[in-house]
């Protein structure tokens, strides 16, 4: 207890937090714009006709047109955290917006998505104000050249986290003993400049499904540790570029090697400020000042939170461990715990509604519902699939059906295996709930 | 931590990754790499620039038939009429699932055989002879469908429609929806001659916006919506619970449609397995793509798969009527069997094919993670 109490009082340069907070928000105002630009507001928000909703957060609704002001809000707190104005309201409106787009529609899920949730909600608690912001330029009450030592190493081990979590669950059969699914996807890549030519080669499937796993698991520990750092640093630049160039990611990589830079001391982030003063002809030296360490009320409770929180993020990955079956298959704790890019699922699924006196029958196009991106999101993972099979339930029967059951005939195939059937095709969904128990209507997997 | 432990760490996945690689070297052939262009350049000019030219020709055909019908309206010029009308709409069935290009771009499909037909309004139009064909509303006052209804379905004897269509209204709307045919496919036609089929081929990359991959979509899309749904599956009330006989294709003519449905389905293997038109020779297609990555696919013949599906539909066509309305009608069962083996192939094709070729079935180019 002394230890941690100990620890909880070391201080160092704010620097770091300050450099983190003017990227990380300037990359997720660019991603906004970026959403916006390409059309997906639109296209993943108002087009479709029904959403899937995340249990627990079923009031979560696409609020029609004002969709794009919650995009609006949501990119201008981003720069606003970035500049350090108003930063605590700008955070936690930030972390607020953003989570509620990504809780309006299951099937956008991504992790990095959610990567971008948690980190929010970690700054959130975190004096990133302080040092090189607009707060602190214009109120010296809140300028502190130091920080406490866990602000910065909170962030660190958050990046440990999603790496090492990645790295182990690429140690399964498919990824290593079959280059699965790179096997799939190298191959089409085969128009990308220099290695394009190579991307048949099953070497260099294996080359670069060891490389991820072995990356992924080592290369915090060679951030950490000094006599690797740049080493380390410039690999995880080639890394996430290749992944950029290889996989439609959006600023995934981006953030990812923006963060990491969060891994230097902070001599590299003063001069990184130096040079932004420079340019912008901000008085850096103002902020170099203030020696003291300054305290909100909230940093008291800080620690308690995150310490909580971040126990919460060891432990929430490993959920999967409660369900039977092969979690590739089931999906049962496959999301929030940075299981990216990991595998290739395709699936089918057919729905057939059925008077349950009269035994009269049809199908549904999917079409008539559900978008192509929902669709292709919901024909693989059962939990959207139950979800989808309610909707129908309910349309047709406030249609004017009758004793309206729902089955589906869905076939999935995962990491090249030949389809086979995926969802028990004569269980009744509609008497399915909705709940996080173990779903026994899931087929078993053949391997 | 130190450095050593790292290495140790690193050298033991180094030996790994080596007995890994050793797996998987028993397939020396996949090192050539698969040909996109090569696919591209044959379906381009081997396959669908063929079968637009053969459609033009026919629907020439069509309009000259029409013609000396509405000079001279007898039975012997309504037959030959007749008759061009059927070689036309079979040839059609060769060329609608290339939605791509100038054909996409002008609705071609839309314009040229949705149904079922629209007879009341097709009779208002020619009532009122106010009517403007390029209005999405009249997609189903037109094409091939409008043509069946008015050749077959406006009533009687053959005598009685012959005196019927040689009136000036109804003579003067058949010849618009003629040549209203005959206009948007020489555009599409003329287009892939003059300068889409380079576009068309140059453009092989990898992207969701590439050739190979918006070709594999529309095949799929055709298959699914217009082969599988359409001709069977709608008629058969496998969408809505309730018969639809008069849903069929071509309905007024009648024997004609398991005839359009069986052309669909040859049109579609042809596609797949890379059958030049109309000759014996063949050349590399999505059959050939799939073969070329099925070391990696675990050794599931999928190709074959498909095809021997195709086949099992083919074999419950024969104890099917040519008039698939009356089969309908009658016993609608074997209807119902034809489409749960079309269903099956979708399964094959929109799961384990598109899987092994990774193409994605999403017009949505979002991100992944």
């Amino acid at each position: 207890m002394e230890k941690i109490n100990k620890y909880l009082d070391q201080t160092t340069k704010a620097a770091p937090l300050a450099a983190f907070r003017i990227f990380f928000g300037l990359l997720m105002m660019l991603s906004i714009i970026r959403f916006w630009y390409h059309g997906w507001i639109e296209k993943l928000y108002l087009l479709p006709k029904m959403h899937f909703h995340y249990l627990g957060f079923e009031f979560v609704k696409v609020p029609g047109d004002y969709t794009y002001l919650l995009f609006v809000v949501c990119g201008l707190s981003a720069l606003l955290v970035s500049l350090g104005y108003k930063y605590r309201v700008a955070i936690v409106v930030f972390f607020l917006t953003f989570t509620y787009i990504e809780l309006m529609d299951k099937t956008t899920y991504l992790n990095h998505y959610y990567f971008i949730s948690v980190l929010s909600f970690i700054l959130i608690w975190l004096p990133a104000h302080r040092y090189f912001s607009v707060d602190a330029y214009k109120d010296s009450l809140v300028r502190s050249t130091y920080v406490k030592r866990w602000h910065i190493d909170i962030l660190k081990m958050m990046l440990a986290i999603v790496y090492i979590y990645a790295g182990l669950a690429k140690l399964n059969s498919d990824w290593m003993l079959k280059a699965m699914p790179l096997t799939i996807w190298l191959p089409t890549k085969f128009d990308i400049p220099l290695i394009g030519s190579l991307m048949h080669e099953k070497w260099m499937h294996y080359l670069f499904s060891w490389g991820g796993a072995i990356y992924d698991i080592t290369i915090v520990g060679f951030l950490l540790y000094k006599r690797t750092r740049v080493l380390a640093f410039i690999m995880v630049v080639i890394f996430h570029v290749l992944t950029r160039v290889l996989f439609p990611i959006g600023m995934f990589p981006y953030i990812m090697i923006f963060s990491a830079m969060i891994f230097f001391d902070h001599r590299f982030h003063d001069k990184l400020l130096g040079y932004l003063s420079k340019i912008f002809k901000i008085n850096k030296s103002l902020f170099d000042k203030i020696e003291t360490i300054r305290y909100d009320s909230i940093d008291k409770f800080a620690p308690i939170v995150l310490g909580v929180f971040m126990l919460f993020q060891l432990l929430f990955p490993l959920r999967f461990l409660a369900y039977p079956g092969n979690v590739f298959w089931t999906e049962q704790g496959y999301r929030f715990s940075w299981r990216v890019m990991l595998m290739e699922k395709t699936g089918y699924a057919n729905y057939k509604i059925v008077n349950g006196v009269t035994g009269k029958r049809f199908y549904v196009q999917n079409d008539d519902f559900l978008t192509p991106t929902q669709q292709k999101q919901m024909s693989t993972q059962p939990d959207l699939i139950l979800e989808y099979a309610h909707y129908l339930g309910n349309h047709f029967t406030s249609q004017g059906h009758e004793h309206v059951e729902v089955y589906v005939e869905s076939y999935a195939a995962l990491n090249g295996r030949k389809s086979q059937p995926f969802i028990d095709p004569n269980v009744d969904l509609m008497k399915k709930k909705i709940n996080l128990s173990n779903r026994i209507f899931i087929l078993p997997f053949n391997d | 931590m130190n450095i050593s432990k790292y290495f140790f760490i690193i050298s033991i996945f180094f030996v790994g990754f080596i007995i890994a690689c050793d797996d998987g070297d028993e397939n020396p052939s996949e090192t050539a790499s698969f040909d996109r262009r090569e696919m591209l350049t044959n379906w381009a000019d081997n396959i669908i620039v063929p079968a637009f030219i053969n459609y033009r020709n026919y629907l020439q055909n069509l309009v000259e038939s029409k013609d000396a019908f509405i000079l001279r309206p007898n039975e012997s010029t309504y037959d030959s009429l007749t008759a061009a009308w059927l070689q036309a709409y079979k040839t059609w069935q060769h060329v609608s699932m290339f939605d791509i290009g100038k054909a996409e771009s002008i609705g071609l499909r839309n314009f040229t055989n949705i149904y079922p037909t629209d007879n009341a309004l097709i009779n208002e139009n020619i009532s009122s002879q106010v009517y403007n064909l390029e209005l999405p509303s009249n997609f189903d006052a037109q094409g091939f469908p409008a043509i069946d209804y008015l050749l077959f379905g406006i009533g009687g004897s053959k005598e009685q429609i012959i005196e019927q269509l040689s009136s000036d209204d109804h003579s003067q709307y058949l010849s618009d929806l003629i040549n209203r045919l005959y206009t948007l496919t020489d555009t599409v036609t003329e287009d892939w001659l003059n300068s889409y089929s380079e576009e068309f081929i140059n453009n092989d990359g990898s992207s969701a916006t590439a050739s190979v991959d918006k070709v594999v979509n529309d095949f799929l899309f055709y298959y699914e919506k217009y082969l599988r749904a359409g001709k069977v599956g709608i008629p058969a009330g496998v969408f809505s619970g309730n018969k639809i006989s008069s849903a069929v294709e071509a309905p007024y003519s009648g024997i004609h449609s398991k005839l359009l449905f069986l052309e669909g389905l040859e049109a579609v293997q042809n596609f797949f397995i890379g059958n030049h038109f109309e000759k014996g020779t063949r050349g590399i297609s999505l059959k050939d793509y799939l073969d070329f990555v099925r070391p990696q696919n675990n050794d599931a013949d999928i190709a074959m798969n498909i095809v021997d599906q195709w086949g099992s539909a083919i074999s419950k066509t024969q104890g099917i009527s040519d008039n698939l309305k009356e089969q309908v009608e009658t016993d609608n069962v074997k209807m119902l069997e034809l489409y749960d083996e079309l269903q099956i192939a979708v399964v094959l094709m929109k799961v384990d094919m598109m899987q092994a070729l990774n193409i994605q079935v999403d017009y949505v180019d979002a991100d992944g993670d």
